[in-house]
C-alpha cells in the first residue's frame, strides 16, 4: 500500500512538473473535457436533482410539523453545496471517467502501445496523463458548480409540490439567500478540485501498472474506482475539518 | 523527465550498439544469461532463434524499455538509459504486434513523432505521411482507424511510423511475421534501402531463414537465452552446431500418403 501512496505521489509531482506543457497539449485536454462533459453532465443533472429533492422530503415534513419550514432553503443550500454535490459527483466521476482513464491507458499498457510512445521519446506523463487531469481538475469543480444549482433546484420543487412542506420558490430561495455565503460555495468548490486531482492521479496511476491481458485491465478499473472513492471519503472528513478551521462566523 | 528535441538530420550517423554481460529475469526465472554482441554502425544484424529464447526481450533491452539485471547497453559508448542518450539519438521501434495508438487515425500514428515533438508544421507532416505510406504499399489509408486493419496491414503502418523518424538506429521485433511472400520481400527490401538511403544501424530478430540471409550483413543464433553464434550468413550456414544446424534446416515434410491395396 505504501508503495502504491509514494508512486502516486511521484507521478503526482512529475505531471505538475509538465504542468507548463499543457498549452502544447491544449487539443488533447479539450477532446477529454468534452469526453467527461459529455458522459455525465445528463448523468449530474439527475443525480443532483434527486439529492436535492430528497434531502426536502425527508428533512420538510418534520420541519413543517415544528413550524421551521422556512428554514429548509438553508438547509438543502448548505448541504448540497458543502458536501452532497462534491462528493455525489466526485463518485460519480470516479465510476464513469476515472474508469474509462484506467481502462484506457491500461489497454494501452498491454497492447505496448505506451512502450511504442517510450521508443519514440514521447513521455507517457506528457502524452497521457497530464492532459487527463488537467481535464478532470477544470471539469469537476464546473460539474459540482452545475450539481450545486440543480440540487438547490430539486429541493425547491418538493417544497413547492409536497402538501406536507408547502413552501414557495420565493420563500425557499430567500431562506437559501440567507443562509448560503460565498465561502460555503468555495468550501464545495476547493473539496472538488481536490477530488478531482484524486480520481485523476489514481486512475492514470492504476492504468498505468496495469500488467496481464483483459483481466488486468479489469482489475486496474476496479481498483482505480475503489481507491478513489475510499480515499475521497476519507479526504472529504479532512478537508471538512480543516475548511471549518477557517470558517470565521 | 527533460526531452529536448532531436539532433538535425545532416548531423545524424548510424550508431554502434554494444551489448555486455546482459542478464534478466523475471519471477527468479533466468531469460538473458550474459549475452554479448556488438553492432557496427550501418550494419544489419539479425538475431534468430526458437520462440522464448529471449529476442524480444533482447530488444526491448537494446531500446531501453527494459532494465538490465546485470550488464549495460551502449549507444555509441553512451548508456541507453540515461534520457541524454535517448534526447540525443533517433531511434524507432517496430513492434511484432504494430503497437498502433488505436484512438488515433493513421496518418496520426504515422506523424505522431514529428507532430509531438513539433519538427515539423502540418502540411509538411501530412506530406511526409503520405509519401511512408506509399512506401509500404498504404496509399490512401490516412484516415482509417487502426482497428479497422489486418494484422499485415498494422505491421505496415508501424513500419511507415519508424520511416518517418529517420532514425539512427531501428529494431524489427519480426517484421515480415503475418505477411504474404510478396509483401514479407517488399519489407526486406525496404530495410535494405533504408540503409543505403540514411544510414541507420538496423537489428532485426526474425524466424524468416529467408528474410535473414537475404537482409543480414551478421546474424546472431540466441537459444535458451545465450548467443551461440554470431557471423556472416555464409558462416551461419556453414556451422556444424546441431542446434544451429537443425534450426536453419529443419523443413515440413508431409507424411507419405499409405497407398491402399
Amino acid at each position: 500500500m505504501f508503495q502504491n501512496i509514494g508512486e502516486i505521489l511521484i507521478l503526482l509531482w512529475r505531471t505538475l512538473g509538465a504542468l507548463p506543457l499543457t498549452l502544447r497539449h491544449r487539443r488533447k485536454v479539450g477532446d477529454q473535457l468534452f469526453e467527461i462533459g459529455n458522459a455525465s453532465l445528463l448523468m449530474a443533472c439527475i443525480l443532483s436533482l434527486f439529492i436535492g429533492g430528497v434531502i426536502a422530503l425527508q428533512t420538510g415534513p418534520r420541519l413543517a410539523e415544528r413550524g421551521l419550514s422556512n428554514l429548509l432553503g438553508g438547509l438543502v443550500g448548505l448541504s448540497v453545496c458543502e458536501e452532497l454535490a462534491p462528493v455525489m459527483m466526485s463518485i460519480l466521476i470516479a465510476g464513469r471517467i476515472g474508469s474509462a482513464m484506467a481502462a484506457e491507458i491500461g489497454s494501452m499498457r498491454v497492447y505496448q502501445e505506451i512502450d511504442a510512445l517510450r521508443t519514440m521519446n514521447i513521455d507517457p506523463i506528457h502524452y497521457l496523463v497530464l492532459p487527463r487531469l488537467v481535464a478532470i481538475t477544470v471539469a469537476l469543480p464546473i460539474l459540482v458548480l452545475f450539481s450545486i444549482l440543480v440540487g438547490w433546484i430539486g429541493g425547491a420543487l418538493v417544497c413547492s409540490l409536497n402538501h406536507q412542506i408547502h413552501l414557495s420558490f420565493s420563500a425557499y430561495f430567500n431562506n437559501l439567500r440567507q443562509a448560503v455565503e460565498w465561502y460555503d460555495l468555495t468550501k464545495g468548490f476547493v473539496k472538488s478540485f481536490v477530488f478531482a486531482v484524486v480520481i485523476g492521479i489514481v486512475s492514470c496511476h492504476q492504468g498505468l501498472q496495469t500488467i496481464g491481458g483483459p483481466r488486468g485491465i479489469g482489475r486496474s478499473v476496479t481498483k482505480a474506482v475503489v481507491n478513489s472513492i475510499v480515499l475521497i471519503l476519507i479526504l472529504d472528513y479532512f478537508l471538512t475539518r480543516l475548511l471549518l478551521f477557517f470558517d470565521k462566523r | 523527465m527533460t526531452q529536448s528535441p532531436p539532433p538535425p538530420q545532416e548531423e545524424r550517423r548510424a550508431v554502434n550498439v554494444q551489448v555486455r554481460g546482459l542478464r534478466k529475469s523475471f519471477d527468479g526465472q533466468l531469460v538473458l544469461k550474459g549475452i554479448d554482441f556488438e553492432v557496427a554502425p550501418g550494419e544489419i544484424f539479425v538475431i534468430m532463434g526458437p520462440s522464448g529464447s529471449g529476442k524480444s526481450v533482447l530488444l526491448k533491452h537494446i531500446i531501453g524499455l527494459e532494465t538490465p539485471d546485470e550488464g549495460e547497453i551502449l549507444i555509441d559508448g553512451q548508456p541507453v538509459q540515461s534520457q541524454e542518450t535517448m534526447n540525443k539519438y533517433r531511434m524507432a521501434m517496430v513492434f511484432q504486434s504494430g503497437a498502433l495508438l488505436n484512438s488515433l487515425t493513421v496518418a496520426e500514428n504515422v506523424g505522431l513523432y514529428l507532430s509531438e515533438h513539433q519538427l515539423k508544421p502540418p502540411e509538411e507532416i501530412a506530406r511526409i505521411v503520405a509519401e511512408k505510406l506509399e512506401l509500404v504499399g498504404l496509399k490512401g489509408q490516412e484516415n482509417r482507424s487502426p482497428g479497422e486493419l489486418s494484422g499485415g496491414m498494422k505491421k505496415r503502418v508501424a513500419l511507415a511510423r519508424a520511416l518517418v523518424i529517420d532514425p539512427q538506429l531501428i529494431l524489427y521485433d519480426e517484421p515480415t511475421s503475418e505477411l504474404d511472400p510478396l509483401m514479407a520481400v517488399a519489407i526486406g527490401q525496404e530495410i535494405l534501402e533504408l540503409k543505403r538511403r540514411i544510414d541507420v544501424t538496423s537489428i532485426v530478430v526474425s524466424h524468416s531463414r529467408d528474410l535473414a540471409f537475404g537482409i543480414a550483413d551478421r546474424i546472431a543464433i540466441i537459444n535458451d537465452g545465450q548467443i551461440r553464434f554470431v557471423g556472416t550468413p555464409d558462416e551461419v550456414r556453414h556451422q556444424s552446431d546441431p542446434v544451429i544446424h537443425e534450426f536453419l534446416t529443419v523443413d515440413f515434410k508431409p507424411k507419405e500418403r499409405k497407398e491402399s491395396s
